[in-house]
């Protein structure tokens, strides 16, 4: 187990990357703390596979230092650098039993065979193919195959940390469930420092502890599940996690007042900007139906079961509108919007209360 | 329209669809929800006519076309994997239909670009599908698909190789594409949050059977069966064995749980039940008709704004949705309480109990 | 996949059941027709009953014939196989190497039978052969036509020579269709070169492989224009195939029944096996399905 430091990495996959539209991963300065469950969550072509496989040795970063426990590791191989990683399609050893899968990086580093052994009988169990273990690996069922992938990479006590590529895209529903919940009773048992890379925001944010959003090659936001939903960073985040995402709404500020068309909205401050793009950002889930505040006119009333997404048009805006299962949605109804839900954006990124917050993007260290 | 009468397909020994009769009307769109190996993607094959069915007919607006191949009907197919001409430009890949139909140049032109508007695929018209993002190339498929101007249109899990966002994105504007067409919309899924997102109609599979067949909703709300409510559910179905005496369900040999039996339920007789809930039907607060009980957290994810936490109670297995943001540690023992306006219950057979005998 | 039915499909196959019904079907009904009947010319016949067939199973000139050609298949399998792999797993996967080598490869598989029979005969002559010239000058004594080893040798580097390439082909297909994650996974895994070999690569592999075994054997068992080109099937019957030993029965010898029956026997031979060959490989493929999952 390991803690792992991403020194002012960088990665182009030209040779000679010139502007800052070369890189596939723009400057990321982080850390992973030792024992830690992070996901790296965002589009395809965020970068966040590039980032993995640096971490893994797969790809050598142009610039920057990879540590583990502040040994740099840029030189090591993925051998060396003893970590495990679970790929998006299940890679088994078609021709071995399941059991011999487990033993398989065991014996490759020539670990004693009642060390093997005690080893893999003890992640057989817990991945639950104990009774499978004498089974030839090809007739299994890809959720099976998964977790054999995933007991390969358990079944090394010393691994310095976890790897994950997208490991349920494979998996029926039901079966995610499952083995998330294996995955995060595995995580607290052995304390493996993990990383998780998914563009799925359920996933990313059921997995971590810390979850890392990004975009286009860049970090937008680290932080936890709850922090990304409540404070998103950049509006990219608000609209990339939750679903449906943030509402944005094009606003002007004055003073401690949010002018939205022609209605205004209050705010529990007076935020200050210089910036001449300010956006409001509230998430369906603090949106309230009611008989009182503006008054918008329903679109379409979409029923998932568990609640409604009602879809409304406020001030020539399209906004989303949580309802709950036996909640009642007035006929002219009023929206409002819970202050603890109220978010300000200055050119895409988040006004901290009473000052201005610089439009860059901070790659820096999240904690 | 098209109608299934009691289709069956056997390969070998093996049977992948089992007596289905299905009835889709005219611009409707159509889910066809199961785990897989369900025999979504079967099903779908018989009514292209790829495949002939062993048994049973299938009538395209009263016309039996059981014997009729693909290409003597009219059908468009989506599938998972985005597949086009990879030399041709997005704009020939659209057009290819056309073409093969005979249509003249300037009608083609006009149908092309106005599909690519629909798609937003206007910039790409000149590239190669291998050159676009993946969302762009399904997006040409499905322009092609539009072109086509189909009466049945049949998607294949069109939106699982694609990003989270993406997939929200399309799935909002697919039923608006096809809509206007008139076209029988099928739609094959493996995820019940998709189905229910999409609306229309589902009906849902199971080892080549259709376990039921409505609106969406009402498939979800009330299934009849305990198969149907499990494949309809994510997460996974919470169940419990209880069994009914007089007006509450209690379980065997336990005094701690007693659930007062709905009352549209109440002149069912007493005996064994399996009894069900949703996760959201699982809360931390009493509220009207909550029925408490003790269960041991075995683990706790947080998506935002709700959390979902995994129980252990008795045997069984629970999860519950929970408004906010909750943190327990694993092994602790909590309070809940089941909503029991929503129960579900099943009787030894797995029917939904019912007080008037559903017909058999 | 399953067809779509249309009888009109039928008028699309005729031509080829009229051309098979002429190419194969006439000629084996004639051949049977003389296994079981003795002609002196004139277009007269004789019932000859099992007779033609007793004669050849009893000759040891038969059984000499078909144990060359066994051992003959046995070591160009033994060598085109090992070699075929190893030259496929040391091609580029990708680059400018990659069409390079496969044109390379191909090379030989373009050349016309007795073409190759003629290039080899010519290169390996002890008198004007660049091989068989710089083999005598080197000190080795090399002589195809009177030395029955040095026959054999050439008939095996020539096939091999020729025919290698096809199994580097297949199993070149083979290895690029294994996804990367596989190699990343072992490497991940601390595996040695061996073991990427024996529980990667070669498991993805053993389709086409036995693709590759199905039709050298198949091929190498039926050969006949390379050595008949090269040595004439001698030194003495050292290189006489079975092929080569009907041509000269039926050709040389004129015994038509004795020829007619020994190639049906030569014709459910190589039927016989190469049905195991496929029930084999049948086998493997259910295997292969079952796992990817029926539907």
């Amino acid at each position: 187990m390991a803690r792992i430091d991403l020194d002012h990495i960088r990665h182009s996959y030209m040779a000679n990357p010139q502007k800052p539209a070369d890189y596939a991963l723009k400057e990321v300065h982080t850390s992973f703390e030792d024992g830690g469950a992070y996901a790296l969550l965002g589009p395809s072509g965020c970068g966040k596979t590039t980032l993995l496989n640096i971490i893994s040795g797969l790809l050598r970063a142009s610039e920057g230092c990879l540590l583990f426990d502040g040994h740099d590791v840029n030189g090591l191989s993925t051998q060396e650098r003893n970590i495990a990683q679970v790929f998006q399609f299940p890679v088994v050893y078609d021709t071995m039993t399941v059991y011999d899968n487990l033993a398989f990086p065991l014996r490759n580093r020539g670990l004693a065979e009642p060390d093997v052994d005690r080893r893999v009988r003890e992640i057989l169990e817990m991945i639950d193919l104990a009774s499978w273990s004498k089974r030839k690996a090809r007739g299994l069922t890809a959720d099976q195959k998964q977790k054999i992938s995933l007991g390969r990479g358990l079944v090394r006590a010393d691994v310095n940390a976890i790897l994950f590529d997208e490991p349920l895209t494979v998996i029926d529903p039901h079966m995610k469930w499952v083995l998330r919940s294996q995955l995060k009773q595995l995580h607290r048992r052995f304390g493996t420092t993990m990383v998780y890379v998914t563009h799925d925001q359920t996933e990313a944010l059921t997995f971590a502890e810390r979850v890392v959003v990004m975009f286009e090659g860049e970090v937008v936001q680290i932080g936890t599940p709850d922090e990304l939903f409540e404070r998103p960073r950049h509006t990219f985040v608000g609209y990339f996690i939750g679903s449906p995402g943030m509402n944005v709404l094009p606003i002007r500020l004055e003073g401690n007042r949010a002018q939205l068309g022609s209605q205004a909205i209050a705010l529990p401050d007076a935020p200050a900007t210089s910036s001449a793009k300010t956006e409001l950002g509230i998430r369906p889930e603090y949106v309230r139906l009611g008989r009182a505040g503006m008054p918008a006119r329903i679109t379409k009333i979409e029923d998932i079961g568990r609640h409604r997404i009602v879809r409304l048009d406020l001030e020539g805006r399209e906004i989303a509108a949580i309802a709950g299962e036996d909640e009642e949605i007035p006929a002219e109804p009023h929206v409002s919007f819970d202050p603890a839900g109220i978010n300000l954006y200055a050119d895409s990124w988040r006004l901290e209360t009473g000052r201005i917050e610089t439009a860059r993007p901070m790659t820096g260290g999240g904690h | 329209m098209l109608e299934l009468q009691n289709v069956s397909k056997l390969v070998g020994a093996e049977t992948h669809i089992a007596d289905v009769s299905l009835r889709l009307e005219r611009g409707s769109l159509n889910v066809l929800l199961g785990p897989t190996l369900s025999g979504k993607t079967s099903l779908m094959r018989l009514m292209a006519g790829l495949d002939r069915p062993t048994a049973g007919r299938i009538l395209v607006d009263g016309a039996d076309v059981t014997g009729t191949p693909v290409q003597k009907r009219n059908v468009a197919m989506v599938y998972q994997q985005f597949i086009n001409y990879p030399a041709m430009t997005v704009y020939e890949n659209i057009a290819s239909p056309l073409r093969v139909a005979g249509v003249d140049a300037a009608t083609i032109d006009k149908e092309v670009k106005r599909a690519a508007e629909l798609l937003r695929l206007t910039p790409y018209l000149a590239r190669t599908p291998l050159n676009l993002s993946g969302g762009q190339q399904q997006r040409t498929a499905l322009a092609r698909a539009i072109v086509k101007k189909a009466s049945l249109v049949l998607l294949d899990e069109p939106l699982a190789n694609l990003d989270y966002k993406l997939r929200e994105e399309l799935r909002a504007e697919l039923p608006k594409l096809f809509a206007e067409t008139g076209a029988v919309f099928v739609y094959a899924t493996t995820e019940p949050h998709e189905a229910l997102l999409l609306g229309g109609n589902t009906a849902t599979l199971s080892q080549g059977r259709v376990t039921q067949f409505g609106p969406t909703v009402e498939v979800f709300r009330k299934p009849v069966d305990l198969l149907t409510a499990r494949t309809f559910s994510d997460p996974p179905l919470n169940t419990i064995a209880l069994v009914k005496r007089g007006g509450s369900f209690v379980m065997e040999g336990d005094s701690g749980v007693a659930l007062p039996v709905p009352l549209s339920l109440a002149a069912i007789p007493d005996g064994p039940y399996t009894v069900a809930f949703q996760p959201h039907h699982l809360s931390l607060s009493p509220r009207d008709g909550g029925a408490a009980v003790r269960a041991k957290v075995t683990a706790s994810e947080i998506t935002g704004s709700e959390s979902y936490v995994h129980l252990g109670f008795a045997d069984a297995r629970w999860v519950m949705l929970a408004h906010g943001i909750r943190r327990f540690e694993p092994d602790e023992t909590v309070e809940i309480f089941i909503d029991t306006r929503h129960l579900l219950v099943f009787g030894p057979d797995g029917r939904a109990a019912s007080t008037f005998p559903l017909a058999a | 996949m399953e067809k779509s039915w249309n009888n009109r499909a039928w008028f699309l196959v005729l031509p080829v059941l009229v051309l098979v019904a002429f190419s194969a079907v006439v000629p084996l009904m004639t051949v049977v027709n003389y296994a079981f009947q003795d002609t002196f010319g004139n277009n007269e016949f004789f019932w000859a009953g099992t007779e033609w067939f007793e004669q050849v199973l009893d000759s040891s000139r038969f059984w000499e014939a078909m144990a060359r050609n066994l051992a003959f298949s046995a070591i160009i399998l033994l060598i085109e196989v090992p070699l075929g792999i190893l030259i496929a797993l040391n091609m580029p996967k990708s680059g400018w190497g990659v069409p390079v080598c496969l044109v390379l490869m191909a090379l030989p598989l373009l050349i016309p039978w007795n073409v190759v029979g003629t290039i080899w005969q010519v290169f390996g002559r002890s008198d004007i052969g660049l091989l068989g010239y710089t083999l005598n000058q080197l000190g080795v004594d090399y002589n195809y036509t009177r030395d029955t080893t040095d026959a054999w040798a050439t008939v095996i580097v020539m096939d091999v020579w020729h025919w290698t390439s096809l199994v580097v082909l297949l199993c070149y297909a083979g290895l690029v269709s294994i996804p990367d994650a596989y190699y990343q996974a072992a490497k991940i895994d601390g595996a040695s070169r061996w073991a990427v070999f024996r529980f990667i690569q070669l498991p993805k592999m053993n389709r086409v492989l036995l693709i590759a075994v199905l039709l050298r054997f198949m091929d190498s068992f039926m050969i006949y224009t390379e050595p008949f080109v090269v040595t004439g099937g001698g030194p003495g019957n050292a290189t006489t195939f079975l092929s080569i030993d009907l041509v000269k029965m039926a050709l040389g010898q004129f015994d038509l029944g004795p020829a007619a029956a020994m190639s049906l026997v030569y014709f459910l031979i190589i039927l016989l096996l190469s049905w195991v060959f496929y029930t084999v490989m049948t086998n493997v493929g259910v295997e292969r399905s079952n796992q990817s999952g029926g539907h």
